[in-house]
C-alpha cells in the first residue's frame, strides 16, 4: 500500500514540475532561462499578438495569358532576326502567325516548341499552347508566387511567418505580430511588373489627350478614346499625388503595347536619395542580356520618350538622350522613403507570375489582442473563483481536493501548451475556462456518488472506493464525447477553432489524469493515515 | 452536508406529454432554421456569408448616426453598424463580397479618417472574406456537423444497447437545435464561433444523458420487481442533484466567460449557457421517454 502511494505520489509531483520548468519559458522570465528550455513556450495566435492572416489565389488562367502574350511578342523578334516575313499576333489563347510558309512552321518547330499546330486556314496558321503545357505554366506559377512572397517577407523582416499553399491554387501567409498591416498587405500582393515602354508621340491622337485628370475620369477617357488608338498602342496612366494638397491626379499616356524591356532582367534595387530635390528613388542595375538589351533600345530611340511602368502604372518618362550603355537606370517618382524602399523589396524578389486575387484578410491591431488577452484573463479567474468558492462551500474538504486538482489541471494544461509549442488563441483562453468547469465536474460525479454510498451506510473507505469504482465509466463516456468533438474541431476548423479544439483536446486527457490519480491518491491518503470516522463532503 | 436538493419524488415519466410538446417546438424551431440557413434567410455570420467587417475603436464615445454620415460621405452604404457596449467600439459590416475583397475595408477606414483624425481611431481588425472562402467554410462546418454526429453516434452504439443509443441521439440533435433555433428567434449571427459552440454542446449533452443513463440501466438490472416507468423516475430523482450540479459548475465558467470574455466570446459563451440549460432539460425530458417508449415491452436488463 504505501509503496503504492509513492509512485502515485512521484508521478504527481514529476507532473507538476515539469510543468512548471515548460511554462516557465511562457512567462516573462524567459530571458533568464537556459537556453534549451527557451524554444518552449505557448505561441500566441494570430487574434491575441495581432497580425494578419492572408489567402490568396494566383489568377493561373492570367500566366498562361502573359506566357501567350510573350510567346507572340518572342516570335514577332525571331521573325525580324531571321528576315522572315512574317507576323504574330495573339487571339485569346491562340497566336495567330501568317503567312502560311514552310520556313514559318520551320522555325516555330524548332524554336518554340511549346507552341502546337492547331489549324491552318486560308494562310494563317493557328498555334496554342497544348493542355499540359498550360497546367505546366499554371502550377509553377504558383511555385513561383509562392517563392516571391517569401523573398519579399523575408525581407521586410517578419518573425515567425507561415507561408503555404493550399488546395492546388492558393497561398496562405500568415504574418504574426506585424503592426504596419497595411504595408505588409501591399507588399505582399504588389504584381510588380516591371516594364519599359515607348511612347507614341508621332501619334495624332497622343496630342488629342488630357494632359492630367481626376482618377474618376479614368474609365471615361479610356472608352472616348476606345476606337481611336492606333493598332498595337495603348494608353496608360501615372498616378501622382500633390504633397501639399494630397489630391491625386493621372497623366495620361500613349504608348507602344509592345515591352521593350521588362523586369526579368533585373540584378540589383536599391533606394537612394536625389542630392537636389532630396527625395529619393529606386535604382536598377540589368544583367549581362538586360544590359544589351537597355543599350541597344535606347541606342534605336534617342530623343523619344520611355515609359518606366510598373503594374500598369507609368512612374515616369523621361526622353532618352544618348544610348545608355552599362545597365543602369533608375525609376523616380513622387514617392516618400517608405514606399521607395518597398518598391526596391518588391523589385528585387521579382515579379510574381500572375495577379494574385485576394480570398480572405483577417488582419488584427495589437491593441486588440491585448484587450482579448486581458478580457480572457478576467472571464478565466471570475469563472476559477466561482467554481472554487462553490466547490468548498458545497463538498468542505472533498471541495479543497477537488480545487487542488483543478490547480494541477491549469498547471498541466499550461506546461504540455507550452511544451508542445502550442497556439494559443481567444477561443483557446475559452476552451481552458470551459476545462475549468468540466475538471471539476468529473469530481462532482465522483463526490455524489460517495454521498450516496455514505446514505446506504458504508464506511468513508468503501464509499471512496465505490465513489471511484461507479463513476468511472460515466466520466471515463464523458470525456470520449468530448474528445470527439475536439477531433472532429480540430481537422475541419481554421485557426482560431484549431486552438479551441487543442486545449479542449489536451484538456481532456489531463482531466482523466487528475480526476483518476490526482484526487483519489489525496483520498487514499487521508483515509489510510488514520481510521475515518467520518468523510467531510 | 448542504444539499441543493433532498432526496425527490418527482414524476418525471408522467409529465412526458407535456415535454413532448415543448421538444417538438424546439426541434421544429431548430429545423426551421436550418432550412432557413440553407436558403440563405438567417443571419449568417461574414466568415460563412463571405463580406467584411472593420472593428473601430474610438478614443471616445462616437454615435452610431455619425459614423454612418461618414460613411455615407465616402460612398458607401449598405453597411451594418453595430455598438459594442462599455467599449468606445464600432463594428461596420457588409455582405456584400466585391470581386476584389481588399478593396472594400480600404474603403470604409479612408472614409471614415476624412472625419475623425488618426489619433482619434485605431483600426482594431477587418475581416474580409471572399465568396469562395465563404462557401468552404460554409462546407467545412458542415462536414463538421455531421462528422461529429457521426463519431458519436458510433460510440454511443458501441457502449450503449440500442434504446439507449437512440434516445442519447434524439437528445442531442434536439439540443443543437433548440440552441440554434433560440439564436435565430434572438436574431443572433450564426458564425463559425457558434457552430463551435454547437459541436460543443453536442459532447456536453451526450455527457449529461449518460450520467441519466447509467443509472438508469444500473436500476433496471437491480429493481427487477418495478416497472419500468417507475425504476426511470426514481433513477433521474435519484441523480437529479447530480445532474444539476455538474452543469452548474461548467456553466459558472460559460458565465463568466459570457460577463468578462470579450465580444467575440460573448455569444459562444451565450451558446453554451443555453447548451447546458437544454442538454440538462434533455437528458431528462427528451432522453429517458425515448427509452421508456422503445423498452416498455422489450425490457431488456430485466430479464
Amino acid at each position: 500500500m504505501k509503496k503504492n502511494f509513492f509512485w502515485r505520489l512521484s508521478l504527481i509531483t514529476a507532473a507538476t514540475l515539469l510543468s512548471v520548468i515548460f511554462y516557465l519559458p511562457s512567462t516573462t522570465l524567459k530571458g533568464a532561462l537556459p537556453e534549451w528550455l527557451q524554444k518552449y513556450g505557448i505561441v500566441l495566435g494570430l487574434d491575441l499578438q495581432g497580425g494578419v492572416h492572408l489567402v490568396y489565389e494566383v489568377d493561373g488562367d492570367k500566366a498562361v495569358d502573359v506566357t501567350v502574350e510573350r510567346l507572340t511578342s518572342s516570335l514577332a523578334n525571331t521573325f525580324n532576326e531571321k528576315k522572315i516575313e512574317a507576323r504574330a499576333e495573339k487571339k485569346g489563347p491562340d497566336i495567330i502567325v501568317s503567312p502560311d510558309t514552310d520556313a514559318v512552321k520551320k522555325t516555330i518547330s524548332e524554336q518554340f516548341p511549346n507552341l502546337s499546330l492547331e489549324s491552318v486556314s486560308e494562310g494563317k496558321i493557328v498555334y496554342n499552347l497544348d493542355a499540359q503545357e498550360i497546367k505546366r505554366i499554371k502550377e509553377s506559377s504558383v511555385e513561383q508566387a509562392l517563392e516571391t512572397i517569401r523573398n519579399r517577407v523575408d525581407e521586410f523582416g517578419v518573425t515567425e511567418p507561415t507561408i503555404h499553399t493550399q488546395s492546388g491554387n492558393e497561398i496562405v501567409i500568415q504574418l504574426p505580430g506585424i503592426k504596419d498591416t497595411k504595408r505588409a498587405i501591399e507588399l505582399v500582393g504588389k504584381t510588380a511588373i516591371l516594364e519599359f515602354k515607348l511612347l507614341d508621340d508621332e501619334s495624332p491622337v497622343a496630342a488629342q489627350l488630357p494632359g492630367s485628370i481626376l482618377p474618376s475620369e479614368a474609365p471615361k477617357i479610356l472608352e472616348q478614346f476606345a476606337g481611336q488608338i492606333p493598332e498595337g498602342d495603348e494608353i496608360l496612366f501615372g498616378r501622382e499625388r500633390n504633397k501639399e494638397t494630397g489630391v491625386e491626379t493621372l497623366t495620361v499616356y500613349l504608348m507602344k503595347k509592345h515591352a521593350l524591356l521588362t523586369g526579368e532582367f533585373l540584378t540589383e534595387a536599391r533606394v537612394n536619395i536625389d542630392q537636389r530635390y532630396n527625395e529619393p528613388y529606386v535604382s536598377i542595375s540589368f544583367d549581362s542580356v538586360g544590359s544589351r538589351l537597355f543599350e541597344q533600345v535606347t541606342a534605336n530611340n534617342v530623343k523619344k520618350r520611355l515609359a518606366i511602368i510598373l503594374d500598369n502604372n507609368v512612374y515616369s518618362s523621361p526622353v532618352i538622350q544618348e544610348k545608355i550603355a552599362g545597365g543602369n537606370a533608375q525609376i523616380s517618382g513622387s514617392f516618400g522613403m517608405q514606399e521607395a524602399k518597398d518598391l526596391a523589396i518588391v523589385l528585387r524578389s521579382g515579379s510574381l507570375p500572375a495577379p494574385l486575387k485576394m480570398l480572405q484578410n483577417l488582419t488584427v491591431g495589437p491593441s486588440l489582442g491585448r484587450d482579448s488577452i486581458n478580457a480572457g484573463v478576467k472571464a478565466g479567474l471570475v469563472g476559477a473563483a466561482l467554481v472554487v468558492v462553490f466547490m468548498v462551500i458545497y463538498y468542505r474538504m472533498a471541495g479543497m481536493i477537488a480545487d487542488f486538482a483543478l490547480v494541477l489541471n491549469i498547471l498541466y494544461l499550461l506546461g504540455v501548451l507550452s511544451a508542445f509549442n502550442a497556439t494559443l488563441t481567444l477561443p483557446g483562453i475559452a476552451g481552458i475556462i470551459l476545462a475549468i468547469g468540466m475538471a471539476v465536474d468529473s469530481n462532482v460525479l465522483m463526490f455524489e456518488r460517495m454521498r450516496e454510498e455514505l446514505r446506504l451506510g458504508k464506511t468513508p473507505r468503501a464509499a471512496i472506493d465505490s465513489g471511484y469504482d461507479k463513476a468511472f465509466w460515466t466520466i471515463f463516456d464523458s470525456h470520449v464525447t468530448t474528445l470527439i468533438t475536439a477531433v472532429v474541431l480540430f481537422q475541419f476548423g481554421t485557426g482560431p477553432i484549431k486552438g479551441f479544439a487543442v486545449t479542449l483536446g489536451v484538456g481532456v486527457f489531463i482531466n482523466l489524469f487528475t480526476a483518476l490519480v490526482g484526487t483519489k491518491t489525496i483520498f487514499d491518503i487521508i483515509s489510510s493515515r488514520r481510521e475515518m470516522k467520518e468523510l467531510s463532503i | 452536508m448542504i444539499e441543493i436538493l433532498k432526496a425527490t419524488k418527482i414524476d418525471f415519466m408522467g409529465k412526458r406529454y407535456y415535454a413532448l410538446a415543448l421538444t417538438a417546438i424546439m426541434s421544429v424551431l431548430g429545423l426551421f432554421t436550418v432550412i432557413q440557413i440553407s436558403r440563405g434567410a438567417a443571419n449568417l455570420g461574414i466568415d460563412f456569408a463571405g463580406g467584411t467587417a472593420v472593428q473601430i475603436k474610438f478614443n471616445e464615445r462616437v454615435p452610431l448616426k455619425d459614423v454612418r454620415q461618414a460613411l455615407l460621405s465616402g460612398g458607401i452604404s449598405d453597411v451594418e453598424l453595430q455598438d459594442l457596449p462599455g467599449e468606445n467600439k464600432v463594428l461596420i459590416s457588409t455582405k456584400k463580397s466585391e470581386e476584389n475583397i481588399g478593396d472594400v475595408s480600404k474603403k470604409m477606414i479612408s472614409a471614415l479618417s476624412q472625419k475623425y483624425s488618426e489619433s482619434s481611431m485605431v483600426v482594431d481588425s477587418s475581416t474580409e472574406i471572399g465568396p469562395k472562402v465563404g462557401k468552404k467554410l460554409r462546407t467545412d462546418a458542415l462536414w463538421a456537423v455531421i462528422a461529429a454526429i457521426i463519431g458519436i453516434l458510433i460510440y454511443i452504439t458501441i457502449r450503449f444497447q440500442f434504446r439507449f443509443s437512440i434516445g442519447a441521439t434524439v437528445a442531442t440533435f434536439h439540443d443543437v437545435l433548440a440552441v440554434l433555433g433560440i439564436f435565430y428567434l434572438m436574431g443572433k449571427e450564426i458564425n463559425l464561433i457558434v457552430v463551435s459552440a454547437l459541436l460543443m454542446i453536442a459532447g456536453y449533452s451526450l455527457t449529461d444523458t449518460v450520467v441519466v443513463f447509467d443509472r438508469i440501466r444500473e436500476n433496471l438490472r437491480s429493481r427487477l420487481k418495478k416497472s419500468t416507468v417507475e425504476v426511470i423516475n426514481e433513477s433521474i430523482n435519484e441523480v437529479l442533484s447530480r445532474t444539476i450540479i455538474v452543469s452548474l459548475t461548467t456553466f459558472f465558467s460559460a458565465a463568466a466567460l459570457f460577463a468578462f470574455g470579450g465580444e467575440v466570446i460573448h455569444d459562444f459563451a451565450l451558446a453554451i449557457m443555453l447548451g447546458i440549460i437544454v442538454g440538462t432539460y434533455s437528458s431528462i425530458f427528451v432522453a429517458s421517454p425515448i427509452v421508456l417508449l422503445l423498452g416498455k415491452d422489450v425490457a431488456m436488463g430485466k430479464k
